[in-house]
């Protein structure tokens, strides 16, 4: 009975010594936002949609302000050519050139994917900070494509969220997550995301090749490299304008 | 009365039938494996692809029955205002079908009695809408709306369409959203180039036949079904889609069950009647025991006599009810008035329909239930007492 007493102290002091030297969750995030987040961003992605019978591939060109304002044009294939999107804080339109028309996307319509990609409209507008929406702890380290990350658990505080639970692996150097799980309250994992090739840009870590998978669509998910990056630059204030979009 | 409402529920229960058929299920349905197992979802992910070449093959494999392709699909319908940004939307369900060159599907769909308002498509780019979505969305006649929906890949798809007509189906959850447009439009609309959600046969020679469409879909699906392969086609009875096993079945036996309540009734009256005959004839087979007639030879002639009777009346009565079972078939009883707010979808004119046992089960209450009376009645004939057959006789 004494050996166990010991045992099950020890172990406690064990568990409580390590949580000691891991950093909390939120000094982790702010670490990961310092590194990531820029006044503007400009990016040409190439996005490669791998569903069941095909492999499509579009390229757009996104111009950002913070996390409120973003202009995106599809400049391939030609049936997509010339789409627009527009987010202004919490709205978000679409322009579609063979219909001449711009729809602003809400209701059930933000579940739908962007593109057929495994990414929905909301996952896109989700633009709050995560510590806004989430409590952090940090649970654990676990090696990611041979780059030691620290394992972040994000648990939903409040209740208008995708998902409700989310596992997050940032390189412990780097300060870039290698790998997203998102889960639904019951457990169930429902986005896969992960982040490579990971080069300095303007003096930041940035993931240049993401894979989406959503986890309940069949397929293999879509491939988004980015092809060219600008971080800071000058975007003219017309770029965010509804008008602009025909 | 038994032959008339034979026919007059075997022609309700094919009709209704067959205008499931015509307008949702075909006699028998071919689409993909995936698009079988999540067919309530309209999955136009797991469209048939190179529909052309589907579509060649099941008529030259099958030139006995009638092919056609189609596209279900749900979505959005938005208006716009003058300035082009949205003034009203509604849900909408869709149907892509053959509009454009050929009357076929409207026939076959018998959509011009459903036809409200305007005109069919006789061009690209124009499409039908119900009524009351058209109310609803405060449209008019030419409007242009745009139809935002998913493409067979998954992403948004929107398309321009002018309303040219309005359709009322008499069915709630039709006339709250469901639109019709020519398929090739919707092709386009959808991404769909050279595909469709599903492929739908009719018998050119007969109304369903469940046994016939079981066999023909068993032996498609040997040689083309693969559970392995999603994308492999399979076919479907009528009876294996959603819900309609249970339909048929009704209608295959309802008909039996009402029918036997029916007859059943009738024959009582019928029974009695041969029971009450017997009865009155009482002195005259006490006369003829008297006169040293045989027990056994006078029931056998109570019983000849009793299925002459029954054949004779059975006759008659079958003449005249196959009268008006065939005016009721030839002409039928046109609802359509009575039924623009119904929420059943059955067709507008109800028509009975004379099938081969419209033409015998009038014997089942006219000639059983009158023997049996007989029978019954003629039983007392073998308690009388040649003893007192005088003593009675002289009461």
């Amino acid at each position: 009975m004494k050996t166990l007493k010991i045992s099950i102290l020890l172990l406690f002091i064990m568990a409580v010594g390590n949580a000691q030297n891991y950093p909390t969750g939120k000094s982790l995030l702010d670490k990961v936002d310092n590194n990531m987040s820029a006044k503007t961003r400009i990016l040409t992605a190439k996005m490669e949609i791998a569903d069941l019978r095909a492999t499509r591939t579009m390229i757009s060109k996104s111009y950002t302000i913070g996390d409120k304002k973003a202009y995106t044009e599809y400049l391939a294939p030609a049936r997509e050519k010339g789409t627009k999107m527009l987010k202004l804080e919490d709205r978000l339109w679409i322009y579609s050139p063979s219909t001449d028309r711009t729809i602003q996307i809400s209701g059930h319509m933000m579940r739908q994917s962007v593109m057929g990609s495994d990414m929905s409209y909301e996952d896109m507008m989700n633009d709050k900070p995560l510590l806004e929406q989430y409590k952090a702890d940090v649970t654990g380290e676990e090696t990611v494509d041979g780059r030691k990350c620290w394992v972040v658990l994000l648990t939903a505080i409040i209740p208008d969220v995708s998902y409700f639970t989310q596992k997050m692996w940032i390189d412990q150097e780097k300060f870039v997550p290698l790998k997203i799980e998102a889960y639904a309250k019951g457990g169930k994992l429902l986005k896969r995301t992960t982040l490579t090739n990971v080069q300095r840009i303007q003096g930041r870590w940035f993931p240049m090749s993401m894979v989406y998978k959503d986890m309940l669509k069949q397929g293999e998910g879509t491939k988004m490299t980015i092809q060219e990056v600008q971080l800071d630059a000058n975007i003219p204030a017309n770029y965010f304008n509804l008008g602009n979009l025909k | 009365m038994t032959v008339f409402l034979q026919s007059y529920m075997s022609g309700i229960f094919a009709d209704s039938i067959e205008t499931t058929a015509k307008f949702s299920s075909g006699h028998v349905k071919v689409m993909t494996e995936a698009y079988k197992e999540n067919q309530t979802q309209i999955p136009n992910d797991y469209a048939i692809m190179g529909i052309a070449g589907v579509m060649k093959n099941l008529k030259t494999t099958y030139p006995d029955m009638a092919w056609i392709d189609r596209i279900q699909f749900g979505g959005l319908l938005d208006a716009p205002d003058s300035a082009g940004m949205t003034r009203s939307q509604g849900n909408v369900m869709g149907m892509g079908i053959h509009l454009l060159g050929n009357q076929d599907e409207i026939t076959r769909m018998d959509l011009k009695s459903k036809l409200l308002t305007g005109r069919f498509p006789v061009k690209k780019g124009e499409v039908l809408i119900t009524d009351e979505l058209f109310r609803k969305m405060n449209l008019k006649l030419g409007d242009k709306v745009t139809l935002i929906s998913n493409s067979m890949y998954g992403d948004m798809a929107m398309y321009n369409f002018k309303v040219c007509g309005t359709l009322h189906f008499g069915t709630a959850a039709l006339d709250k959203g469901m639109i019709m447009a020519d398929i090739e439009d919707v092709r386009v609309a959808l991404n769909m180039e050279n595909a469709a959600g599903e492929v739908l046969g009719f018998f050119n020679d007969s109304p369903y036949v469940d046994s016939k469409a079981k066999e023909l879909s068993s032996e498609f699906n040997k040689d083309n079904s693969k559970k392995s392969d999603q994308f492999s086609l399979t076919m479907l009875p009528m009876s294996g889609i959603g819900g309609m096993d249970f339909i048929i079945a009704y209608s295959e036996n309802a008909q039996y069950i009402i029918i036997f309540i029916f007859v059943f009734a009738m024959s009582i009256v019928l029974w009695n009647a041969g029971l009450v005959g017997g009865l009155r004839r009482y002195g005259e087979f006490g006369l003829r025991l008297a006169i040293g007639e045989n027990k056994h030879e006078i029931y056998r002639s109570l019983i000849g006599e009793s299925i002459l009777v029954g054949l004779i009346g059975s006759f008659i009565g079958i003449s005249i009810g196959l009268v008006f079972a065939w005016l009721m078939q030839h002409y039928g009883l046109d609802t359509s008035g009575m039924m623009k707010n119904s929420n059943m979808m059955l067709p507008s004119i109800i028509r009975a329909q004379i099938t081969t046992t419209t033409y015998f089960i009038g014997f089942i209450p006219g000639v059983l239930s009158t023997v049996i009376g007989a029978m019954l009645a003629g039983i007392g004939v073998y308690k009388r007492q040649t003893a007192n057959l005088f003593k009675e006789l002289e009461g």
